[in-house]
């Protein structure tokens, strides 16, 4: 069959199901949001941390400022519920990536290790400032106004957004992949100095990148605090330990720097973190940790990795003519 | 004064170690020029200084009428003047193909131009360029996944698909197969007669830049030794004790 048809019955097929699932399993909605919320987690960290080699562990940091800024909007602007809510994570995105852009310019500049360690420590002291920070609410964290709708409502409301953010950030990323963005940010994993010295204006592709990053963060992020209810700064918005190292995991787990590792790591992470919350209660977090090994030990290249390295050919990475005469130029 | 690469005096110091004092030559445009020298004797260090790579101590660099010694590396390149390196440097994990593609000269001046679409006269250009370099029947493979030997012959590719008007080869000719080396000497000159691409080259064997040069520097502990035509500096004693070690 041809292989466009076949994509668009995938795609197809993969948003009626998303869409139908409410109505099949509503008593796991919160649990089928956080699905997506996941995949958003790992698609945005894989921008950075797999195409373009820049391990962060700070992008939390955008995910709680899109969590506050859309619930201090909620709060004090004076909307009813929708408006302000969309109004709310319109800002919250636009702040995030404002904040992005900001830390951008300074802390890019590391490399390697040192980029990891300086993103640490922002999602850290952003914790720690929401929590010293009485406008927010400092400690006590925030709440997001009531849902309005019916008893119920809230749950099945908050998956579509979720779903909805979702299903924006994979086409963009994957638009962006194919187009010389993703090849210069390709090349910047590759060798960033080759890259610079190709001409390549390195600095702007990097921030754009954490910006990009951080507008669907802070999207999730505004929608995440209202579908949880409560924003704890550092258990819920900038909750490093779980969500800020989960992003990580469920990137590499899938594969980093492919369009589709991320989703698949994210899923398979979440159902099998849920099924630990179900049927080893007491022991969850152990197994969740003990998953963690097996996945750094066992799949350092990821699912989708490890498939590229075992059948190079299915992913077109092949000799076109067979070797032709030997030629002075191209023999070995 | 017409050159299209005029350099002055140049200094570079790393600490208390001298890299490059007071060196100066010039390169017409349109030629070939070698640049040659004992192991440690600065080769690079000047190359680096001439990308951008290094501010320099003292001196000046002129390409193309700019003087480029205060400015960086990616500014440098898109006047034109490009380098490649000792350590064959390609994007490993990308293919031949988006080797070259990302290689091509764009302006990435406007934010709306970092995002924009690959043009399908740019994938021409860089399965032409392959074809060239005789990788065509390879670029679809990882970059990585190529021998040293023709990771260099991409390397040089990528410099050309940038279109630059000026070449600066670090050795292009080290470790390659020495039946290669004929297909490699003969496609530089050909980049230099064909696409009109003046060329500045380290090189080490001294056959190939015998052959290849009109004209050559020879640099020995930072300083400029000689300079003279092929069959000069193959005969001046200086250059011949800088290699044998007699100072």
């Amino acid at each position: 069959m041809n292989p466009t048809i076949v994509r668009a019955l995938l795609y197809g097929g993969f948003v009626v199901l998303a869409l139908v699932a409410p109505m099949i399993a509503s008593d796991f909605l919160t649990q089928l949001a956080f699905l997506w919320v996941m995949i958003v987690f790992a698609l945005t960290w894989d921008i950075l941390g797999g195409q373009m080699g820049y391990n962060s562990f700070g992008n939390i940091v955008f995910f709680g400022v899109g969590m506050y800024a859309c619930a201090v909007i909620q709060r004090d602007a004076g909307l009813s519920y929708y408006p302000g809510l969309f109004v709310g994570m319109g800002v919250g995105a636009a702040l995030a990536v404002a904040v992005a852009a900001l830390l951008g310019s300074g802390i890019l500049g590391l490399r390697g290790h040192y980029f990891a360690i300086g993103t640490l420590g922002l999602g850290i002291a952003a914790g720690e400032l929401a929590g010293a920070w009485s406008y927010i609410g400092a400690g006590s964290g925030m709440v997001p106004p009531l849902y309005p709708g019916r008893v119920g409502g809230r749950e099945t409301f908050f998956y579509y957004l979720c779903f909805a953010v979702a299903v924006a950030a994979f086409p963009v990323l994957r638009w962006l992949y194919a187009g010389r963005f993703g090849l210069a940010i390709n090349a910047i994993r590759d060798d960033e100095d080759k890259a610079e010295a190709m001409g390549i204006a390195t600095t702007r592709y990097k921030t754009a990148a954490w910006c990009i990053s951080a507008f669907f963060l802070g999207l999730i992020g505004a929608a995440v605090g209202n579908l949880i209810g409560f924003i704890d700064p550092r258990d819920v918005a900038f909750a490093g330990p779980t969500f800020g190292v989960w992003m990580v995991l469920m990137a590499i787990l899938g594969g980093k720097g492919t369009l589709w590792g991320p989703v698949i790591g994210a899923v398979i992470f979440h159902v099998t973190q849920e099924l630990f919350w179900t049927y080893l209660l007491g022991w969850q977090r152990v197994a969740l940790g003990f998953l963690i090994v097996l996945i750094v030990v066992f799949f350092p290249l990821g699912i989708f990795g490890w498939a590229r390295e075992r059948w190079p050919e299915r992913f077109g990475h092949r000799v076109e003519e067979p070797p032709a005469p030997p030629q002075a130029e191209t023999g070995k | 004064m017409n050159s299209i690469l005029e350099i002055r005096g140049v200094r570079k110091a790393f600490g208390g170690v001298v890299a490059n004092n007071n060196v100066s030559l010039s390169v017409s445009p349109g030629k070939i020029i070698g640049l040659i020298g004992p192991n440690g004797s600065g080769k690079t260090t000047l190359f680096n200084s001439i990308v951008g790579y290094h501010p320099i101590d003292e001196g000046s660099i002129k390409f193309d009428g700019h003087e480029i010694s205060q400015l960086r590396v990616v500014k440098i390149a898109r006047l034109g003047l490009l380098r490649t390196f000792q350590q064959t440097r390609i994007y490993g994990k990308m293919t031949c193909m988006q080797n070259m593609i990302v290689s091509a000269p764009y302006s990435d001046a406007g934010w709306n131009l970092i995002f924009r679409r690959i043009s399908p006269a740019d994938t021409r250009k860089a399965e032409d360029l392959l074809k060239f370099v005789g990788l065509h029947g390879k670029r679809l493979l990882r970059a990585g996944d190529l021998s040293f030997g023709q990771q260099k012959l991409l390397e040089f590719a990528m410099a050309l698909m940038h279109e630059p008007k000026m070449l600066l080869l670090d050795e292009p000719t080290a470790g390659i197969n020495p039946t290669l080396i004929k297909g490699l000497m003969n496609r530089l000159l050909r980049v230099n007669r064909d696409f009109g691409i003046t060329l500045l080259v380290i090189e080490h064997n001294m056959r190939v830049i015998m052959n290849l040069a009109e004209y050559i520097y020879c640099l020995a502990h930072g300083e400029l030794l000689a300079e003279g035509r092929p069959e000069v500096i193959q005969n001046d004693r200086r250059v011949i004790d800088a290699y044998l070690g007699a100072h």
